[in-house]
């Protein structure tokens, strides 16, 4: 089915095609920078990791250290706080996986939550999982942990969603002791 | 379709006809400002020279203010304290462009349920609706970046709300957050973006204006009995229209000056009434304000967004059947978004073939049921969540949502309307018998 029309036809045609691909490869490649601009830039993605003195928390208090933009809570928790989040049974709990970065995988349970063996510390995200406000803490809300003030999400005494919008639980960051009085995040 | 029949620009012999030929401006003009106009609209056909106002007022009060206006984390929240403490009148400027937002959205809210009420979103008009919605929604875009400038704990806290809603999204929510903010959190890069598609969106808001009223003047405007105008003869086309100008041009001016001296009112002698105390406070990342308010025109569609938690079956039911890929915060962004995208789709949802809300006495209820439901959830959004606003604040989006989806299309099939007149011009008549010559 080839006559002379149709070759130069066809010829006609893989011109008008190979010049609009590579036109819309230019346009992509123009349009890229433009759009990449807007991510992260190189001094916001420095600012990765930091140390954080814990040394001067006491007992039953809360420190909030700002860490890649966003407040991070350090809880040392007390007995009873540790003791009301280890009673609470799977089955309560909206989101039953640990959202612990150090332990992906691990399921809800607050010996997966906490930072150390004996569950004084609790290092989280102090992001609320529903739109980002910073929950209150100190015993706040039904459960005796965190209470958003945005929409009313309430979380327990190990960062667990209860009740509210929110649907996880407060992210734990990747935290680690680096000595007896110093944890590193990130 | 070439609109309404009516007399066309001629230009004298001379310079008139020597421009006309090389740009017909003049022309263009004309046919815009004599443009036949159904003689019987009433003062909601008001709203949209007010809104035309509130645009140029934002965009002049807007660029003087960028003039003094310092983008960066730093020096925000002091600039705007500059603004009004040093500039010259530049506390007056300031309050003009947050309270002309205000207005802009009460003109906006009153001109959307006067096209809801007479059908003016019914064919022929669907393309001037939609373009209509589609302003509405860059308005809330903008009105959201221009709070997010002054950097007080609001901005902060609305800013870090709303980007949030794009962390809903599975699977890329995250990264779009992230390329949107700048950053993994509300910064400085976020909050110098802003300004910039702040200046931006209203110059693209008014390219748009500009189509908008190229669509309806190609349909011609609706009007309170959603008649159309005779068009077989120009006599018939002048015994139901008056032109825009002057009749409408003073009538919308009359009107507007009225509106502006409530305007100024509130401007000179209550100008913080519809803001909030919170953001006089310079933004703090590490501490939320106790209760998270967007300002009053977005109350409603955010009431929607936090109303269903995952204590509500609806959001329960959806989230076992996507195997909980939408969970209770991705659907309140549905829902949210939902609420103007059902609205917008108004025109396809209504299966009534009458225009006009006048003769449709079911209709009529149902219309008053949504306007008192729109009060409801600006209410709902303006308090501190709890039970009871929670039920409340259900019921009113579940009544937002069954208006459009449900009763705009089973209306137009229950509903016997009552009889309409015959033309505007039969109209007019039976209300003034004997018109002043």
């Amino acid at each position: 089915m080839s006559h002379a029309e149709d070759t130069a036809g066809t010829r006609r045609d893989f011109l008008y095609y190979a010049t609009a691909g590579a036109g819309v490869v230019a346009t992509g490649a123009a349009v890229w920078p433009l759009v990449n601009q807007m991510n992260p830039s190189a001094d916001v993605r420095a600012l990765a990791s930091i140390d954080v003195d814990i040394s001067g928390i006491a007992e039953g208090s809360q420190l909030t250290v700002l860490w890649r933009g966003k407040p991070v809570f350090v809880r040392y928790r007390t007995a009873d706080e540790i003791k009301a989040a280890q009673d609470v049974t799977l089955a309560d709990l909206v989101d039953t996986t640990s959202n612990n970065n150090n332990q992906p995988e691990t399921d809800a349970s607050d010996a997966n939550r906490a930072l150390d063996k004996d569950g004084k510390w609790l290092v989280m995200m102090g992001v609320c999982t529903h739109l980002g406000c910073v929950p209150l803490g100190d015993g706040a809300g039904d459960f005796g942990g965190w209470f958003c003030p945005c929409h009313g999400s309430q979380y327990d005494t190990s960062g667990r969603i209860r009740k509210g919008p929110a649907p996880r639980n407060l992210e734990v960051p990747v935290a680690a002791f680096t000595n007896e009085t110093t944890i590193k995040l990130g | 379709m070439a609109g309404i029949p009516h007399d066309h620009y001629e230009p004298k012999p001379g310079f008139q006809t020597w421009l006309h030929n090389r740009l017909p401006v003049v022309s263009l003009l004309y046919d815009t400002l004599m443009l036949p106009t159904p003689k019987n609209l009433n003062w909601m056909w008001i709203w949209g020279i007010v809104l035309t106002f509130c645009l140029a007022l934002q965009i002049v009060t807007g660029i003087v203010l960028a003039m003094h206006y310092t983008p960066n984390v730093d020096m925000a929240f002091a600039s705007v304290e500059h603004i009004m403490r040093d500039v010259n009148g530049g506390v007056m400027l300031r309050y003009l462009h947050a309270n002309g937002a205000s207005l802009f959205f009460f003109a906006v809210y009153c001109h959307i349920f006067r096209g809801l009420y007479y059908g003016s979103y019914k064919a022929p008009r669907e393309v001037t609706w939609v373009i209509g919605m589609i302003i509405y929604f860059l308005m809330i875009a903008t009105a959201f970046m221009g709070y997010v400038l002054p950097w007080g704990q609001m901005s902060f806290w609305g800013a870090t709300v709303i980007t949030g809603l794009f962390g809903a999204i599975p699977g890329v929510g995250t990264a779009l957050q992230e390329w949107l903010l700048g950053g993994f959190a509300v910064g400085n890069a976020t909050l110098n973006r802003f300004f910039s598609l702040h200046y931006l969106l209203p110059f693209v808001i008014a390219g748009l204006v500009g189509v908008h009223i190229w669509a309806f003047h190609t349909t011609g405007n609706n009007n309170p009995t959603g008649v159309e105008v005779r068009r077989t003869s120009k006599a018939e086309v002048e015994a139901d229209t008056v032109p825009f100008w002057p009749y409408y041009v003073v009538k919308d001016l009359f009107a507007l000056a009225v509106i502006m001296m409530i305007f100024f009112a509130i401007v000179g002698f209550m100008p913080n009434y519809l803001g909030d105390p919170d953001n006089y406070i310079q933004a703090n990342p590490l501490a939320t304000p106790a209760h998270i308010v967007p300002e009053w025109y977005l109350l409603p569609f955010y009431a929607i967004l936090r109303t269903f938690d995952n204590t509500v079956w609806v959001v329960q039911l959806v989230h076992f059947v996507t195997f909980g890929i939408v969970d209770s915060k991705l659907f309140g962004v549905i829902a949210m978004a939902g609420a103007i995208l059902a609205m917008a789709l108004a025109p396809w949802l209504d299966t009534s073939s009458v225009r006009s809300g006048r003769y449709r006495p079911m209709f009529k209820a149902w219309f008053a049921v949504l306007v008192v439901d729109f009060v409801v959830l600006m209410w709902c959004g303006s308090q501190v969540p709890s039970a009871f606003t929670g039920w409340v604040g259900l019921i009113a989006s579940t009544y937002w949502f069954a208006y459009f989806l449900v009763i705009l299309p089973l209306l137009g099939v229950l509903e016997k309307p009552l009889l309409q007149p015959v033309s505007i011009e039969a109209d007019f008549k039976s209300h003034y018998a004997d018109p002043a010559e």
